[in-house]
């Protein structure tokens, strides 16, 4: 038996959260115990790879044998014995764990090119990426190409920035370029903030190589000679793989002196962030790797002329410089091909919240939120209605369900009063109450304002106050007029992007769902059933079995009733944990 | 402890380092910034331990006291929060005895901390518990974990992470 032999497992956070560490090694073990058959042995390799972005399935395991390829879904170890003696050995796959329903689609209606070597390649394997023609850019800009051509190349490709704003790179580097003072810096942002977004720690982690020769690929491009990644210190998984990379990086010849004998120096450093969001604000993040407490400044000067050390800073995203590999190598007219007039590229994008599909996708910009909730995503899960999809983290905004068919682009979703941000996507059910989504994101901006300027510092505080007497049945005549004037004072006079953008989430939320915020505040009632003080449980005594199952979970201990016979809540002790409401099978609880 | 002090003063001029990743460095060293350490590097250096008190009180990661033996993470992010991570969070604070306004219980046993996101949220809601990422918590399975950790010893998971 002369099989060649390979077994891919997902490590990505999902997959080793699933346990996908110990899937490798019964992989490792059923296959050494087979040692007789050395000749398996000899071509086999169990490869760890990094996301492949359906993290709800994991763990995720592709066995390629004489280069058909299977894949398994929700893979355990004490699973991993049958596959190797039935598919590996027998040559017959284990049909019930392949993959199936909506697995194809999650992956064929998406256009990967940043994604593509993600979960291909094992991301702690530098001749894994060589192979796949890596640094082949970077040896294409350091020996053919002037940094002004270089700058041109990016320019057209229309490249904007993933971080958020969408400010054109190559224009970026190029303002970069017109000071005149020998250091110059180049920063990735890898402070990855906005709850409810990872594109940028699942590309780190399976594909570390791309971010380090697109820094490479910029640092020459503006002539700088030291680069930092300022990494959030909660990805450890991310600053490993990016550690080992940049030291294997090195000792190929790729950074250190004289890279490829071209003369250029060039260099990384990992910054480890102290956990607080408004460090993702260049200028905030800039004092932070200066050891010092991370609280922006006004501009101008913008970075570009006085950034870190008050010497020249370009400040990219990680998708932004990961990007520019690709485009170096198959061209700015590539790259541009996909996309809109306006925003070009592909887009990486974290599907998460009430949907039944949730994980990373790659999609040309432009396409619209439908086919991104019903075509990749699979729809809302458990048969529930779609109510918005909230993009764009703290600053961003919702789009309601009429507006489901808006292209996701730059534009597009400024027009409708949210953000791209970085590319988070929440998608929200009908359950979901939007006073309480606006409540929970003010909540998040008010604790990280950094204090510095008074409309932040004290805007969100108040912002927060009237939320939440809102959704504690507190709120007044005039308080929905009242958060909409301040949101605009806040907008109109914060220092920086965080302040600016705090009240997004509420001016979203009210433009759409005023009848939500009318509800709480004239009829103290929360239509979807989430604000705790606007509602009671009672047991509908028709449907109720009295088989106990509510009176066991009640922390409280608020549920009396003999067995067989209904039950009954007693309001005065109940507090409204909802428990019940899950456990019940009957649907015998009611809310409301 | 001056012997531990003066290994990361040495790595952090080695490596053109700043005040915060000396303060990091404390704080994986000793588990919190205890307050000898910050003034014996505060003499050594020459930097004011107000400096080291502004940095350590502006970002999240720092602790001024000690953390439990136990520290169990929970995830705030969105998607962590529609999925109900706000549950589960009080349930431990319930179930660990974690004071109002503290985030350790007294024995130390327990820390019970909050963060923004760990960008697992396919997996939401998430909790870490020493380290072991446990994804699609429910209340259930969150009470079972509690209580293996309260009875049985504790789990080594840092091969991976």
């Amino acid at each position: 038996m002369n099989k060649d032999v390979s077994i891919k497992v997902c490590m990505g956070t999902g997959g080793i959260a699933a346990g996908g560490g110990e899937v490798m090694a019964a992989f490792d073990r059923a296959l050494t115990q087979r040692g007789i058959q050395a000749s398996v042995e000899k071509h086999c390799s169990v490869h760890q790879v990094g996301c492949r972005g359906f993290c709800a399935r994991d763990v995720l395991v592709d066995v390629i044998v004489d280069g058909a390829k299977a894949t398994y879904e929700y893979i355990k170890p004490d699973m991993v014995e049958k596959i190797v003696s039935e598919h590996i050995v027998s040559g017959t796959p284990v049909a019930e764990w392949l993959v199936k329903d909506g697995y194809d689609d999650f992956h064929n209606k998406q256009v990967k090119v940043l994604l593509a070597d993600c979960g291909e390649l094992d991301p702690e394997d530098i001749n894994a990426y060589i192979n796949r023609k890596g640094y082949e850019a970077t040896r294409k800009v350091l020996t053919t190409m002037t940094p002004r051509e270089t700058i041109d190349e990016v320019k057209a490709s229309g490249l904007r920035g993933r971080g958020g704003a969408g400010f054109p790179t190559g224009v970026k580097w190029e303002s970069a370029t017109k000071v005149d003072e020998p250091i110059k810096y180049i920063i990735c942002n890898a402070d990855e903030g906005d709850p409810g977004a990872f594109m940028d720690r699942a590309i780190i982690e399976g594909n570390p190589h791309a971010l380090i020769e697109g820094m490479i690929i910029g640092a020459f491009a503006i002539g700088s000679h030291k680069g930092y990644v300022y990494i959030r210190a909660e990805y450890p998984l991310a600053v490993d793989r990016l550690r080992k990379a940049i030291v294997d990086a090195k000792a190929a010849g790729y950074l250190g002196e004289n890279i490829l004998g071209t003369g250029f120096d060039f260099d990384i450093k990992i910054n480890l962030g102290a956990g607080a969001f408004v460090c993702g604000e260049s200028t905030a993040l800039m004092r932070s790797i200066e050891g010092r407490r991370g609280m922006p400044r006004p501009t101008p000067p913008r970075s570009t002329e006085k950034g870190l050390y008050d010497k020249p800073t370009v400040l990219n995203n990680v998708e932004t410089l990961a990007n520019v590999p690709y485009i170096i190598r198959n061209g700015a007219a590539w790259f541009a091909a996909y996309g809109t007039e306006k925003s070009k590229g592909t887009k990486v994008v974290a599907l998460t919240g009430k949907i039944k599909n949730p994980g990373l996708i790659e999609i040309p910009m432009g396409v619209p939120l439908r086919q991104i909730v019903y075509d990749i995503g699979g729809g809302i899960e458990g048969g529930k209605r779609l109510k918005a999809v909230q993009s764009g983290g703290p600053s961003g905004g919702c789009i309601p369900v009429e507006l489901i068919d808006t292209p996701v682009d730059f534009e597009s979703l400024a027009k409708v009063g949210s953000i791209m941000g970085s590319g988070g996507m929440v998608v929200l059910d009908e359950t979901d109450c939007m006073v309480n989504v606006a409540k929970y994101f003010l909540k998040f901006t008010e604790s990280e304002s950094c204090g510095k300027c008074i409309p932040c510092r004290i805007g969100t505080k108040r912002l927060l106050e009237i939320l939440t007497r809102i959704t504690e049945g507190k709120g007044r005549e005039g308080d929905i007029e009242l958060l909409e004037s301040l949101s605009y004072d806040v907008m109109a006079s914060s220092l920086c992007g965080l302040g600016q953008s705090a009240p997004n989430p509420i001016m979203s939320t009210i433009r759409y769902y005023r009848d939500e915020y009318e509800a709480h505040i004239y009829e103290k009632r929360c239509p979807a059933g989430v604000c705790k003080d606007l509602l009671s449980y009672s047991i509908v005594e028709e449907f109720c079995k009295g088989c106990t199952a509510c009176s066991r979970v009640c922390p409280a201990g608020a549920i009396i009733g003999e067995k067989k016979k209904p039950h009954k809540i007693i309001q005065d002790m109940c507090i409204k944990c909802g428990a019940c409401f899950e456990t019940c099978k009957f649907k015998s609880i009611r809310k409301g | 402890m001056e012997d531990k002090l003066t290994a990361i003063l040495t790595r952090y001029r080695e490596n053109e380092g700043n005040l915060i990743s000396i303060m990091q460095d404390i704080e994986h060293e000793f588990g919190y910034l205890r307050e000898d350490a910050i003034n014996w590097v505060s003499e050594q250096l020459d930097v004011p331990a107000s400096k080291f008190y502004g940095i350590a009180t502006f970002y999240a990661q720092f602790h001024l006291k000690p953390k439990g033996k136990n520290v169990i993470t929970a995830c705030c992010g969105t998607a962590c929060h529609v999925k109900g991570s706000e549950r589960l969070i009080n349930s431990l604070v319930k179930e660990l005895n974690i004071p109002d306004g503290d985030d350790t219980s007294e024995d130390l046993k327990y820390t019970v901390e909050k963060v923004n996101c760990v960008g697992a949220c396919s997996i939401a809601p998430v909790i870490i518990v020493n380290k072991a990422v446990h994804g699609k918590v429910t209340p259930d399975k969150l009470m079972k974990e509690i209580k293996t950790l309260k009875e049985g010893p504790k789990k080594e998971y840092t091969d991976y992470i």
